[in-house]
This record gives C-alpha cells, structure tokens and sequence, in this order.
C-alpha cells in the first residue's frame, strides 16, 4: 500500500521525522519497503503570475514577459513556453534557485536581461515529461513557495502489509497504529450524518444476511457528476497511486484510502427497482466495469436491482449502471461483506481490486455507515445535491469475543519478564477494551481487528509494540541427551565423498524437466506434469537425473570444458495409482578421458570398466550386474544393477542416438542407483585371521563366449566351495588357440584352512571341485 | 724368512687400481687365492723348524690381515661408489607436476546444508526429510492456512492438481514429523532440522523457481521466543564464524507461527533478510494433537542460497543451477 506521508501526519501528531518514522512502522510490523521523496529537493521557486507578455525582438518564440513573484516589483524574465500568457500563474525559479540538474543565474537572453525561469513541472522534477509552463490554480498566492503550494515537502511510503493487518488497509488505520506504537495522539475528525433533504429512498433487501451483514445506501440527486475534483483530493488519491477519473469515483475512492471501506457509487437513472443483495441465479452474468463480462457462479454474491445483477459484491461495479458525466442521482453503497464471501472470488476471477483486497481481509464493520456519511458530505461538498435518507439493512454482524491473556502465559512465551501495569498500558494505546483480574486480562478486539481471536494474538500485539528488539537471544536450556548414530546406516555424505575422491563434481538440477527428455530419453510417455511450469522445457517431474546431467554436460562442453565426471544427488517422481511416489536417487555421468591431459599418463578416454569400478564403490560387494536394455543406453553396454535380487540401478554407455542428438564427440557413461538401496551397510564382525599360509593354484578354462562372466562369477561365489577363500579373474583371452566361439578365462584360486596346513592334494581336491562345477554348469574344459 | 710386510702396501695399490668387483676379485686371487703370494707363503711354513714356525707364522698372518681389512675397505668402496651411481642414474626432477587423478568436489548448497547438519546436530537436532510433491493438506491447509487464505497468495504456488503441489517450503515436515513422532509415542522434546529443495512460481535475477530451505524446530515445555532468537544467533554466528553477528528480529505474519518474525541479519553495517521464523501456533499443535498448554515451540525457516552466497561472496544466484564447471571447481 502507497500513500503520502503529509496525509498520515495529518491524522497523528507524531514528532518522529519522516526516516525515524518509517523505521518504527517497520520495527512494528508494517515494513516499508520504499520511501521516496515527492519532489527532488529544489529552492527559491514560487508561484508568480505573468504580467504582461511581449514578442522578443530577436526571437521569433521568446517573450518577455513581466512576472509578479510577490515582490516589491515585478521581474523581467524572457520565456520560450507556448502557453506562457498574460494571467497565467505558474511556478517561477528566482535568480539563485537550484533545480535538479539547473541552477538559475541573471542571464541575457538574446541581447534582453532574464531574472530567472517560469518552469514546467519537469523542470522542477515531479514529472517526467511536460508541455509549457506548469499551470497553476488561478487562486494560488502569488510569492508562496511553490512546495509549500504543490506540498512537495511529502514522501511516498509504501507499505508491504502482511495479510493479517487489513485494519492497515486505509490511512486512518495506519495512523491508529502510529499512534500504538508511539503513543502519539491521533488527529481523527467526528463524522457527522448529513441531514436528509430528499425524502425519496431505495429499498434494500439482503437476502444473504450471513455474508451482507450490514448494507448502507442512499440517493444523492441534483449531483453536478461533471464537477471537477478539488487538487487535494487528487493529489493525496495521486500519491496513492490512483488516477483521478471523475469526481464521483474519486471521492469514493478517497474515502477507500482515508477510512478502509470500499464504496460504490451507481448511477441511480439506471437501477430499476428494488436493491438486492443475493447470490447469483443460475445462468447470470453480469459486464463489469473494466468491460469484461463474467458468467457469475451460484456462490458469487450480487447487487442487483429488478433487471438482474448490477455489481459484483465488495469486488467491481457493473458497466450498465455506472456514473458518467450526464449522471444526476446516485446510489451511493458502504458495505460490509464477510472476508469468506470474497475471499477467492477475486483470484478466481483474476480480478484483484481495492476492494476486494480489503474486503477478502476484512473491513471494520463498525464504521460503514460513517463512511457513507463522510463520502456523502464530500460529494454535497463538491457536486452539490441533495442526500436522501440511509437505508441499512443489519444483519448478525461478527462479535469480537473477550480473549484472555495471562501474564503467566505472555513471560513464558516470550521469555522475558513482563509487568501487567506495562501489558495495560500497550493495551490502552491499541485502543482495546479490557479488564484484568488476578494478572489474566480480558479483552474485547475492536470492529476493525480481525487477527485477534486467541491468546497468541494478544501475545504477539504486546510484544510487538514492546519492540522485538527488546527481546534478547537467549540460549535455551535442555537435558542432555545423545543422539542415536546406527553404524549400519550410510549418511548420504559419505556416499558424495566416495564420488568425489574418484574425480565427481557435484552438480545440482532442476526437478523439473523437458518434457522430452521424460519421453524420447527414458520412454515416459505419462510424466508428472505441472499445471503452470514457468518455462514449457520446465514443465514435467524428472524420473531420472540423467537429462539434467546430459544438459549440464553440454553446456559446460559449449563453454570450452572437454572432460566432465558430474554426479547428483535428488528426488526423482513417480505417479502411482492416486498417489506420488518419490525416490532419492544418485546419478552420475562420465566423459572424456579418464584423468586430466598431462606430462605422466596416457589421455585414455574413459571406459565401462572404469566407471564400473565407481559404482562398486557405491553399490559395495554384494551387488550384481546383468545384461540389460534401457532406452537411454547402448543395448549392447546396459547393466542391471541388483542387490538382493532387487534392481536398484543401472549402468550403461549413452546410446549413440542421443549422443548424436546432444553433439558429444565422445562416449559417455551413465550409471544411477536407488540411494535408499544403497545405504544400508554390513556392521563388521570378526573372522578368525589364519595363522598359515593361504595357497594359490592359477587354471585357464575355455567356455563359450556367450556366457557372462559375472554369472561364472556369481556361481563360484555360491558353491561356497571349502578352502577356496577368493576366485579372481587375471585374464580373458580369445584368438589363437581357442576355438572359434569360445573364450577362455585365467582364474587364480586362493585357498587357506584355519585349522591346518594344506597339503598339494588337499589344492588338488578342491580344484577338481571346482572344475567340475563349471564343466556341469558352463560345460567349461580345462585349457591346455 | 723373507719380510713380506711390503705386500700389504702391494695390495693396497692393485686394490685401488681395481675399478669393479670383477678386477678386485682378480686382484684378491693375487694375494689370497689358492696360488696367491700369501697362501704359498703359509704352505711354505712347512719348511720352517718347529722353533721358527710360530714368528714366521704370525708374522704372515698379520700381512694377511693387512691384506684382508684393505681388501675389505676398498670392497666397500666400489659398493658405495657403484650404488651411488645407480642413485645418480636414477635421480628425477620432483618439481614435475604429479600424476593426477581429477579433483571432483560438492555444490556449495550441499556445503552449507553440511554445515548446517553439524551445527545444528551439536545441540542435539536431527534431520528430517519430507516429500517434495507435497498435499495441499500438509503445504498450506495443516499450517493454517486454509483454502481462499489470502496468505496463499504469499506464495507463488507450482500446482500438480487440484490436491497437490511442490512443496513451497519445507514448513511442511514440521507437521509430517510431529504426526510421526506422536504415532511412534516420540514426546516433546522435539528437536529436527528439515532440509530440502522447494518451489515458487518466480525466475527472475534474485529469484530461482528450485531453491533450497532449512526448516528448524524445537519443541519442548519451556521454550520461549527469546530462545528462538537464541538459538537462530548462535547458528548464525556459528555459520559465519563471526560472534559480532546480530539477528534482529521484525514483527510479520506467517499463519503458522504466533509470534511471528522476519530475520534479519547484521552484515557489513545492515541487515539482510534472511528468512522467517516465530513460536509455534496452537492451531498447528492441534492439528497434530499436541497440547498447546504443555507444550510450545519454536519454528524457523532459513534460505539456504542466501546464505551460501554470503558465505562465499556468490554474486548471482543464477549460479547455483547453471552447474558451469568453473564456478562448482571453486568449492573444493
């Protein structure tokens, strides 16, 4: 909310200055966000009126004109503006004037002496563009300072008020709570009811009484709706930030900012019947003033008249009856509708207006009828005519119900001690009603307060104008306890730090994804999308990390990088049923080659196998690998990673389709797993350290060369075959000397007995065990 | 029986002019090998009376032992000479640059939200997590805010359906773990950390449509709003490593905190905003059948961008998320 600070100061004497001000507005809860001077400092400009005008000699567009500043004589002052004329009152910057950007100096024009400058309104910096003089009001005192004549000396403040402060929502309010936080005195004027002349009425029936529960209205007639708007009412609507449109609106909306209440003035020529106030009928729809028209929903509330809907309740007024200038009578409407009717109406319609705005927060009930009257007695004031009697119509209006604070409460919220006699005092200035029995207050909230209904209101009131400044920080005190630390979990981080030691940069990306990465990369044809992403290559929830990190490598590949190991860390969204599922995943991509170009090693690019190994670190030994596809991978370089007989990730070169489509001149690796899956570790537990030696027999066997490895692997692991305590494989060779097909592979078995030494046919035994495992399951033969 | 004491010096010069061990070897057979001077000089001790054959024969022994201890000396010295040469030969310029792995490293938010962990975790906090596609319930309807609230307008809201959202903070997880704690018959005190990626419709120089919040709370029967202040200054100067570090607190409205407050942060002469905070409201303790009576609680939210920014001196908060490898290399 923007307003001027001269009109705040109008209402409450305070003596804090303008800075000091908006310091304890903000210090209070009504944060200032902006405070900016109304003018530019200028000096030694007043208002002055042209004498006499005549043509320059030497110049075409000049006059020279004689100009009364209020001094003893008149001034010469040469003027190049079109509209300067004889009569003509305008501001004039004297000899020694400083204007922003200009100081004014006894100059000659064109061979005639000049005494200073008649001046536009951008030359004195309260406009940014101007045509001629700045035209002044006939009735100005010539000789007055000009910003003592336009009040220049005035800042604008805006107010960023948080939803609870609606009673901040008018001037009146705001300087109530000046008046609060600083004990001034505030300067309210006694509205007085304007004496019915006109014995004519409308009649007014609320059919919806819980939500109108009071409406005020009355005709004016023998309005002059072509008056003009006096400068003070268009200046303070102006540094509000509303345009001046007639002076039938801007008294309404002059009394919107001084007092809160929105009001509706309707051009009572065009009204037929009947005011009604009701729910809109099936079918209804109804032009509104901004020119649109709405197909109005059975729980919009409605003015209307015997023709149908004339105004969307506490929102806008409707197009057919709205005032113009040939507007004679007027039905002029204060209301108070409850925030529940209007509250959403506004978004849904995506109209935001003054009124609503108050309205969906709350308007003091107790002041609408006021608020007529004030509005009334400026529209006599200024257009004239004659105000007929009030018809209000009073239904169960909302009752503020006693809150109770107790002083016990209060210090231990708080935490610092506090007396009644000061909780008392800050009550007072508030302007509650209350009582106080044995330290617990009793307190009945005003009409325009509708964020105090429980203890915490009143607590955060207190300690609001105590200042929350005032409350130290204080270390709490508590039991000592530990914290549990299950050993067997893996804590994320150290997962991060396992990438991160082999080269990893972390990266982090957004949740939110093409939707094509979704479909074409990892065949979701259904994502989660969002109703209003802020870009539409943002607009669905990643089920992989891997479209991020291809992105994040092919920007840092455009700024000049040749290698990336980048790995993430998120959530990836699933839709289940009616339900969403979402996982934590740890992703990781590698490209180019394996270490960094230098003097000591070859600049290999990086290879399955290697990355391989980076996941093992991740996966530990339990896990397993199988041949799978993925639609993001090379079919013939996909991995199944399972733990448990569970998949829990993946692990593959990208297809060379998409590393076509993403311009990457080399292979890249993608490997992603299931955090929740890997974080679970085996706690230690000892086995016996064998006091002899272990033996090593090495074999080579020949198999067919479709056979995976891992599952040659995986079979030995399970025999649990006595002694042998590990199988590696040291070789895997094809070509010469091994049919065609085939494939042979050099084991090195490592065998040991706790108890014993092993003999050569103790070794022996075992690898005839061996061997015929992998002969009835791989029909391996022993190579010769 | 000739004097043979002149061998010694013999031997010490063939000896010397023995370049390797081979030569020295061919040397020591002149003295000392089967038909070496030395040996025949002993064989001729035979010849010798029983009278002379003791001075004769110690005397040979002593030049034998000249011989040996030269040829033992001069042994030891091709062995140095021959080893310092092979570590001459195998000498390197350790000025060369290592052999080098790359050196990956953590986003700066995962720094913070670390430190943020260890902070907090020292008096006794723990992490919570919670779901980021989050219900209308939990985001907005168990804080307080009920449908139509004009707070909703507060937040710019990333909508899945009518029921659901991204989470617009991660205030969510305080109700989430408060529901979850009484289920498992966990009582106050409750003392949680809730960090996590939440959304905002807005993308702008200053606003991301992805940033990261730390939700705190500290539930207990006697903990006060001068506690909150407490404990958010103390992380704070903690964080920055800076005791001069104030919070200043300003009046605000969040509709699941009573008192309600903005934070500030004192920093270079101001104060910069650096998220919300207040006591928890009763209507949240309801919500999760907490008596409001017994217990109270504090809540706060803090940016976690803003204060890695802060920390390292980011200037752009565009930075975060382009994921330039120059930037993210810096934070090693």
């Amino acid at each position: 909310m923007q307003f001027s600070e001269n009109w705040l100061r109008s209402l409450v004497n305070t003596d804090l200055d303008s800075q000091a001000l908006s310091h304890a507005l903000t210090m209070a809860g009504l944060e200032v966000e902006e405070m900016q001077p109304v003018a530019a400092p200028f000096s030694k400009v007043v208002v002055a009126k042209i004498l006499s005008a005549e043509k320059h000699p030497d110049a075409d567009r000049l006059q020279i004109c004689k100009v009364d500043v209020g001094l003893a004589e008149p001034l010469q002052i040469v003027c190049g503006a079109a509209n300067a004329r004889v009569g003509l009152i305008a501001p004039c910057a004297m000899v020694g004037a400083e204007l922003p950007g200009i100081s004014i100096k006894q100059a000659k024009v064109r061979g005639v002496e000049s005494f200073g400058m008649m001046c536009s309104s951008k030359e004195l910096g309260i406009s940014a563009e101007a045509t001629g003089l700045l035209e002044l009001d006939e009735n100005a005192i010539v000789g007055q300072s000009i910003r003592e004549h336009l009040d220049l000396d005035d800042n604008l403040l805006t107010l960023k008020l948080t939803p609870n402060r609606s009673d901040c929502l008018s001037i009146t309010g705001i300087a109530r709570d000046v008046a609060a936080i600083t004990g001034a005195e505030t300067r309210f004027e006694a509205i007085e009811a304007v004496t019915a002349m006109l014995k004519s009425a409308k009649t007014v029936i609320v059919s919806e009484k819980t939500v109108c529960p009071r409406y005020c209205g009355r005709l004016i007639s023998g309005v002059n709706a072509k008056a003009s708007t006096p400068d003070w009412i268009i200046k303070r609507i102006e540094r509000s930030g509303l345009r001046s449109i007639s002076a039938l609106v801007d008294v309404t909306n002059y009394v919107l900012l001084e007092l809160g209440q929105p009001m509706h003035a309707f051009d009572a020529a065009k009204l037929n019947g009947d005011i009604t106030v009701r729910f809109a009928n099936v079918n209804e729809s109804l032009s509104l003033l901004n020119d649109q028209t709405i197909q109005l929903k059975s729980d919009d509330l409605v003015i209307a008249d015997a023709n149908g809907a004339v105004a969307l309740a506490g929102i806008m007024g409707g197009k057919l009856t709205s005032v113009d200038d040939a507007t004679t009578e007027i039905f002029l409407e204060s209301a108070f509708f409850t925030p529940s009717v209007i509250a959403g109406k506004a978004r849904r319609l995506g109209l935001s207006t003054d009124s609503s705005y108050r309205f969906e927060r709350g308007v003091d009930f107790g002041n609408t009828k006021n608020a007529l009257e004030y509005a009334t007695k400026l529209i006599l004031e200024i257009c004239g005519g004659q105000a007929g009697e009030v018809t209000e119509v009073v239904g169960s209006l909302p009752v503020r119900q006693p809150v109770k604070l107790r002083m016990a409460r209060l210090i231990s919220v708080l935490g610092i001690p506090f007396e009644a006699g000061k909780v008392a005092q800050l009550l007072t200035q508030l302007g509650f009603d209350f009582t106080e029995v044995n330290s617990i207050f009793t307190v009945v909230p005003p009409s325009y307060r509708f964020d105090i209904n429980i203890e915490e209101d009143l607590i955060e009131e207190i300690a609001r104008l105590h200042g929350y400044d005032h409350i130290p920080a204080i270390a709490p005190v508590a039991n000592l306890l530990m914290l549990s630390a299950p050993e067997a979990r893996l804590h994320q981080n150290k997962l991060r730090d396992s990438l991160v030691a082999v080269g990893y940069q972390e990266v982090v990306n957004y949740s939110f994804v093409d939707e094509s990465w979704e479909r074409d990369l990892l065949g979701n044809a259904a994502p989660i999308k969002l109703q209003n992403p802020i870009a539409s290559n943002l607009s669905v929830m990643r089920t992989s990390l891997w479209g991020g990190l291809l992105d994040t490598l092919a920007y840092n590949l455009n700024r000049k990088q040749d290698r990336a190991f980048l790995f993430e860390i998120g959530a990836v969204y699933f839709k289940q049923a009616n339900s969403f599922v979402e996982t934590t995943r740890v992703s990781g991509l590698a490209y180019g080659s394996t270490k960094p170009e230098q003097w000591a090693a070859d600049s290999a690019d990086i290879d399955f196998f290697e990355v391989k190994a980076h996941v093992d670190r991740l996966v530990g030994a339990k896990a397993t690998y199988e041949k799978a596809e993925h639609s993001a991978l090379h079919p013939g370089q996909t991995a199944q990673i399972l733990l448990d007989g569970k998949v829990i990730g993946w692990l593959g070169k990208l297809h060379p389709k998409w590393q076509q489509q993403y311009s990457l001149t080399k292979a890249t690796y993608l490997f992603e797993l299931d955090l929740e899956a890997i974080s679970n570790h085996q706690i230690p537990t000892y086995q016996e350290v064998s006091k002899l030696l272990p033996i090593r027999r090495d074999l080579a066997v020949v198999l067919d060369e479709n056979i995976a490895v891992g599952e040659v692997l995986n079979a030995i692991t399970k025999a649990e075959i006595p002694l042998i305590i590990d199988v590696a494989l040291f070789d895997l060779y094809q070509g010469q000397g091994v049919a065609e097909n085939k494939k042979s592979l050099a084991l090195s078995v490592l065998m040991h007995d706790t108890q014993k030494t092993l003999t050569d046919s103790d070794a022996d035994t075992t690898i005839t065990i061996l061997l015929q495992l992998l002969q009835n399951q791989f029909a391996a033969t022993l190579r010769n | 029986m000739a004097d043979l004491t002149h061998l010694i010096s013999e031997a010490q010069v063939d000896f010397a002019n023995s370049a390797t061990m081979n030569d020295l070897e061919v040397a020591k057979a002149k003295y000392l090998g089967k038909t070496g001077l030395l040996t025949d000089a002993l064989k001729g001790l035979g010849k010798l009376s029983n009278e002379e054959r003791p001075a004769a024969g110690a005397a040979i022994n002593v030049v034998k032992q000249g011989v040996e201890a030269a040829l033992t000396a001069r042994r030891e010295a091709i062995l140095n000479a021959e080893q310092a040469k092979q570590l001459a030969q195998e000498s390197i310029d350790v000025t060369l640059p290592a052999r080098t792995q790359s050196q990956g490293g953590l986003h700066p938010v995962t720094l913070t939200l670390r430190r943020f962990e260890e902070l907090f975790h020292s008096i006794g906090f723990e992490v919570a997590t919670g779901p980021e596609i989050e219900t209308d319930f939990y985001n907005f309807t168990a804080l307080n805010i009920p449908e139509d609230h004009p707070a909703r307008a507060m937040h710019d809201t990333f909508y899945i359906d009518e029921a659901n959202v991204l989470r617009t903070h991660t205030s969510p997880v305080q109700i989430r773990y408060m529901e979850n704690a009484l289920k498992t018959n966990k009582t106050p005190p409750l003392k949680i950390i809730a960090p996590g990626r939440v959304y905002r419709v807005d993308s702008d120089a200053t606003h991301s449509p992805m940033f990261h919040q730390v939700e705190g709370l500290w539930v207990d029967e006697d903990i006060s709003f001068a506690n909150l202040k407490g404990v958010v200054q103390d992380f704070l100067q903690k964080f920055f490593e800076r005791d001069d570090l104030t919070v200043r607190f300003r009046p605000s409205f969040f509709p699941f905190t009573e008192p309600s407050a903005e934070m500030d942060m004192s920093w270079n002469g101001g104060w910069l905003e650096i998220g919300g905070c207040g006591m928890v409201h009763p209507e949240v303790f309801k919500h999760v059948n907490l008596d409001s009576e017994k217990y109270r609680g504090f809540a706060f939210g803090l940016g976690v961008e803003r204060l890695t920014m802060l920390r390292y001196g980011v200037n752009d908060l565009r930075h975060f998320f382009n994921n330039d490898l120059r930037f993210l290399s810096q934070f090693k």
